[in-house]
């Protein structure tokens, strides 16, 4: 965020009495949008005996043993996923990347036959619904003997419509042509002048485009459910949804599933609070002035 | 990998030098075939992930297995039946009434979603706000819990054994809130999408406020417009783009509702398999195998979301060149 070079209206007014109802406004929002991640927590702590049967803001004593009944359930399924999440979300986030910015390199600079179709198609399949796509992707996929198998998630996430467009947004706003003029005219190659003009000055786009796939991914759904049958490539969305389906026969699996919820949510929060101020959100909110 | 095309094969054996210095060396990519070369992995990956399933789905929606020949003799075959999926389709109760109850959670979500996000935005953007960066931050969070996992958490806090606000309200004296009940469900579920949609949205329209120049505000408020006028006169007309894109999103996520219904479902038992139309059509393709059905339903849905996003544009569009004028 601070990396925006927007002046800022700097210095703020003293606080007028009566006025604090702004702030106010914005504090219940803080407090309505941390609250269920504090009663997680709270609810991680607790032994499955005091889920049920006490204050359920009051933290609990069980959650040493909470935490090694999730890590030894089912011989450590838990860790399997998160490391599958891990798998799905960085590799994935990172060829998606890759792949966004050479594309919306290619439609920002070059003018070429089929461009603006290719474009126009993306933006398009921008509308479709996931589901429209994941069961006739299962098909295909089956015929092709992946469905099941780690690739059936990977590959279909490493495409992002939106992921394109954002980089082309950015590389409009950030590469000059000049500059690609001159490196052609110095004999560069096209290849040559994209590793070592283009890429390097669309970094921070980039690094944007990779944390919206990297969090999309973590946390898609669906495609993994439809894809999956195998418990040791499940990511930790899908495999806490099948915690708590098998939780519904024995509430003694309730105490797992949320302290798994619990878990599951530091090392994302962590991350993107952390990555926050390399976001280039203007890119999304149409403010690229370059 | 990055290495791979510049170091080709057919270049003199000669030993290079450093690889910058390096004398003339033919292009490695003629600049007109270029952008295929850059796009081609997209372009390939799209239409492996993309055109050809959705050409798929397409297809087999104008198709149907049939039982021809009648007694055990009879084989299953599968016969061409132009538009009757689509037909069974509109016509199935389930499923319309799967749309119906969507509609009612699209109403509640999408405008709470939008109007919350550039509220909280506007605040953040004020200049009387204090607390802005905790406020930010703290909004933000929701954004990286995953939805089905924001489902499980709002699920625990709306089952009447461990709800904290039902807690409250027994110890009242004013019973438990019907939270997980037919008619509570709505609000319920908007409220978990409505949860983790804030955030993200409240950002993208506040980097678009930070982008409004100071002058415009300045004069706004030298004019002696109030805050409360600069943010509805000023801010909000010039951050149109943004809070079309959001809206346009925000459309689009409500309409494919699945997994926190899906989530919700082992909590109550007012949750069908057939509660939001996306779970009727994941169970007519994986558990009824009626593949025909569910393809033909979602291009249902599939047209119908376009057209509504795009209706929805045209509208936004207009109001908004009216408002510029």
């Amino acid at each position: 965020m601070t990396t925006t070079t927007v002046p800022r209206r700097t210095g703020q007014p003293p606080l007028q009495r009566g006025k604090v109802a702004p702030t106010v406004i914005l504090l219940i929002g803080a407090i309505y949008c941390l609250i269920p991640v504090a009663w997680v927590f709270v609810a991680a702590s607790k032994a499955p005996g005091e889920l049920f049967n006490s204050f359920t803001f009051a933290p609990g004593s069980g959650l040493l043993e909470n935490l090694g009944d999730l890590f030894s359930h089912n011989d450590g399924a838990y860790g399997t996923w998160a490391l599958n999440s891990l798998l799905y979300a960085g590799l994935g986030g990172v060829l998606s990347t890759l792949v966004s910015a050479a594309a919306g390199y290619a439609l920002a600079k070059y003018d070429f036959a089929g461009g603006r179709i290719f474009f126009g198609a993306l933006l398009a399949g921008l509308l479709i619904p996931g589901i429209t796509l994941a069961v006739p992707q299962y098909l295909l996929l089956s015929d092709l003997q992946l469905a099941g198998t780690r690739w059936s998630v990977l590959l279909p996430s490493i495409i992002s419509p939106f992921g394109i467009y954002l980089c082309k947004v950015f590389a409009e706003g950030s590469i000059a042509q000049e500059a690609l003029e001159a490196a052609r005219i110095d004999g560069a190659g096209e290849w040559r002048i994209f590793q070592s003009i283009v890429l390097p000055l669309m970094v921070p786009g980039m690094v944007t485009v990779f944390l919206l796939q990297f969090v999309g991914i973590w946390n898609n759904f669906l495609l993994p459910y439809i894809m999956l049958a195998d418990q040791t490539t499940f990511p930790l969305t899908v495999g806490l949804s099948s915690l708590l389906n098998q939780g519904s026969g024995s509430p003694a699996l309730y105490s797992l599933a949320i302290t798994g919820a619990a878990v599951a949510i530091i090392p994302l929060i962590a991350l993107v609070l952390f990555l926050q101020r390399f976001w280039r959100l203007d890119l999304i909110s149409g403010g690229v002035k370059g | 990998m990055t290495h791979a095309m510049t170091d080709r094969a057919d270049l003199p054996v000669a030993p290079a030098p450093t690889d910058d210095r390096r004398p003339r060396r033919r292009p490695s990519l003629r600049p007109r075939l270029a952008p295929y070369l850059f796009s081609a992995p997209a372009m390939l990956l799209y239409v492996a992930f993309t055109v050809i399933p959705l050409g798929y789905a397409l297809g087999s929606s104008f198709f149907a297995q049939r039982l021809t020949g009648g007694g055990i003799l009879g084989t299953r075959r599968t016969v061409f039946v132009w538009f009757e999926n689509y037909a069974d389709v509109l016509t199935n109760a389930t499923l319309v009434a799967g749309l119906g109850r969507l509609a009612i959670y699209g109403i509640i979500a999408v405008p709470l979603t939008l109007g919350l996000a550039l509220l909280f935005a506007l605040l953040l953007d004020a200049s009387g706000t204090r607390l802005k960066r905790f406020g930010r931050t703290a909004i933000f969070v929701p954004y990286a819990v995953p939805g089905v996992v924001a489902a499980l958490m709002w699920g625990f806090m709306y089952l009447p054994a461990t709800s904290p606000f039902s807690y409250v309200t027994r110890s009242l004296g004013l019973g438990t809130i019907p939270f997980l009940e037919p008619d509570g469900l709505y609000g319920s579920i908007a409220n978990i999408t409505i949860w983790g949609g804030i955030g993200f949205n409240m950002l993208v329209i506040y980097t678009a406020l930070r982008s409004i120049p100071n002058e415009l505000v300045e004069a706004a408020r030298i004019d002696g417009a109030s805050e409360i006028q600069v943010a509805l006169r000023i801010k909000v007309p010039l951050v149109g783009p943004a809070l079309i894109l959001t809206s346009i999103f925000a459309l689009l996520g409500a309409l494919q509702l699945y997994g926190e219904p899906a989530m919700l479902m082992p909590l109550t038992n007012s949750i069908s398999t057939t509660w939001a139309p996306l779970m009727t059509i994941y169970r007519d393709a994986f558990v009824l195998d009626n593949l025909s059905s569910a393809a033909a339903a979602s291009m249902v849905l599939a047209i119908g979301t376009a057209a509504f996003s795009l209706a929805v544009l045209a509208v936004v569009r207009r109001v908004s060149r009216r408002g510029m004028a």
